[in-house]
């Protein structure tokens, strides 16, 4: 059973991180991020697949290379890129790396990133994902032989399986909807996309207060005032209340990182009650984590 | 109906150059309700390649004749004369008007004008709007007839991503969601019930991704 799991099966409030492969093979510096600042304080490490489309070192090689470092990673694997042989055979493959939990998202489109001419793939979508890794789990594909009989695996893995939601999506309902039918297609576990406003949260964990899945609140680190009003235009569902905004816009030169780590532990701070555990994306900031954690009062 | 845009005409230059018998053959189907292929728009390029050449001093015999539907046999054979007297065809039907031109008449030289991009409807005056992917296995019952597949830019079958802004999808501002409006019918409806069914995966075997498609009717055959 995984780290993650377990931690979350105990009702511990739950910390994971979060790294991105490199453009290249240059994978050591992430390695070490994750391992001189992450490794002991959170309890797995999520791996991007191909983030935003911009094509990279891969998810699961970095999941393994973690491994070997002693750090529990969270394989992302997104629908974009890859057929169901494809997904089905990696997600066999990082089973038999040793890796356990996998996060199943439908990824950004290939138009958000850096090879536009590409074929989108999504032949399963996220749900399609998810029943694949729970027929893999029972033995099975999601094909089957000549005579419609389903195809036998020889040998099978075990997931602890997780999808995302966006809490502060500007029609949430849409979102909780489709929330449910991941964890009815297996879901285990829930990394939220980022939360700036507390309130709004709390709003949203009454809506999916029916949902029997452990939560972890999404906290993406505001860099400065510039990122906040950057992502307030273009992120989809995400929300930067303009007294963050004012907060990082007043920080001092060179000093706006403290101002980030006090928000980023008081927004975690204040949703600590409300979720079973928080999912901190530094976007490269990972060294700010201990403070981060340390504000948070965890 | 299919839609298709006709090429720039330095790409259609590129067939004919060196040709001294040219026929236009327009395409009176869905080419010509698009307003980009029938009668007046193979006279338009029959003009404009007369005058592109006309400045590179090359006077070819440029001809132009339209039938009914060349994805039909019976009316490409009307033109059977006309194609073997030209030197080139340059055709203004779709792919399969194209093809099967091409594979009545092997000994001619066919090419195609258009380039054959969707299948859409006539949203608004002069625009058309990619509804329909062929998948063949219409779900319209179920999405409030808005086709996921077609509209999404992800093709999901199961609802939305988090790539919802305002109504919009995040490859551009311009474009709906086609999750979110099939919510919005639903909801309207009272049918949120057929949101929340979980869909299995689709079978792409019987789509355009899968091998090519034949139908027959075997009363006609």
């Amino acid at each position: 059973m995984s780290r993650l799991s377990e931690s979350l099966a105990s009702g511990k409030f739950t910390v994971t991180g979060e790294i991105g492969p490199p453009k290249g093979i240059n994978i050591e510096p992430a390695l070490h991020e994750a391992e001189e600042y992450l490794k002991g304080r959170v309890v797995a490490v999520n791996v991007t697949d191909i983030q935003t489309a911009v094509m990279r070192f891969g998810s699961m090689a970095t999941c393994h290379l973690l491994l070997d470092r002693g750090i529990e990673p969270i394989f992302q694997m997104v629908c974009r890129d890859r057929n169901r042989l494809a997904l089905q055979s990696d997600l066999l493959s990082a089973a038999g790396l040793g890796i356990e939990n996998v996060l199943a998202l439908t990824g950004d489109h290939i138009l958000m990133g850096d090879h536009k001419e590409a074929k989108p793939v999504y032949d399963l979508d996220v749900i399609g994902l998810l029943q694949a890794m729970v027929k893999l789990e029972q033995g099975t594909d999601l094909g089957c032989d000549s005579k419609g009989r389903p195809n036998k695996l020889d040998g099978a893995p075990k997931f602890f399986k997780g999808c995302c939601v966006t809490p502060c999506a500007d029609e949430v309902e849409p979102q909780i909807i489709k929330l449910e039918k991941k964890v009815a297609a297996g879901a285990q576990f829930v990394q939220t996309q980022a939360v700036y406003d507390p309130k709004a949260f709390g709003e949203f964990m009454k809506k999916v207060s029916h949902i029997k899945v452990p939560i972890l609140v999404g906290i993406v680190v505001l860099k400065n005032a510039g990122m906040a009003k950057y992502m307030n235009a273009n992120v989809p569902g995400v929300n930067v209340p303009k007294k963050l905004i004012d907060r990082l816009a007043a920080a001092n030169k060179g000093e706006e990182y403290k101002v980030s780590i006090k928000i980023a532990g008081e927004l975690i701070r204040e949703m600590k009650g409300m979720c079973q555990g928080a999912h901190i994306m530094t976007l490269g900031w990972d060294k700010y984590v201990p403070d981060i954690l340390a504000e948070a009062g965890l | 109906m299919i839609v298709a845009e006709r090429k720039p005409l330095e790409d259609i230059l590129k067939y004919v150059s060196g040709r001294k018998k040219v026929l236009v053959l327009g395409c009176g189907g869905c080419v010509s309700v698009c307003l980009t292929g029938g009668e007046k728009e193979a006279e338009i390029l029959a003009s404009e390649l007369r005058i592109a050449l006309g400045k590179a001093g090359h006077k070819p015999d440029i001809s132009v004749r339209t039938v009914t539907r060349q994805c039909d046999r019976e009316f490409n054979e009307t033109v059977r004369r006309e194609i073997a007297g030209a030197d080139a065809v340059l055709t203004m039907a779709c792919g399969a008007g194209v093809q099967l031109l091409s594979g009545m008449f092997e000994d001619a030289e066919i090419f195609p004008a258009m380039n054959t991009t969707f299948l859409g409807a006539n949203v608004a005056p002069g625009t058309w709007e990619e509804n329909c992917r062929g998948c063949g296995q219409c779900m319209l019952a179920e999405t409030a007839g808005i086709c996921p597949i077609a509209r999404c830019s992800k093709g999901l079958i199961n609802g939305t991503c988090g790539g919802t802004k305002d109504g919009k999808c995040e490859v551009s501002k311009d474009m709906d969601c086609a999750w979110y409006l099939i919510y919005r019918r639903l909801k309207a409806r009272g049918r949120l019930d057929l949101l929340m069914t979980v869909r299995p995966p689709v079978n792409w075997a019987r789509s355009s991704a899968g091998v090519k498609r034949t139908m027959t009717r075997k009363e006609l055959a």
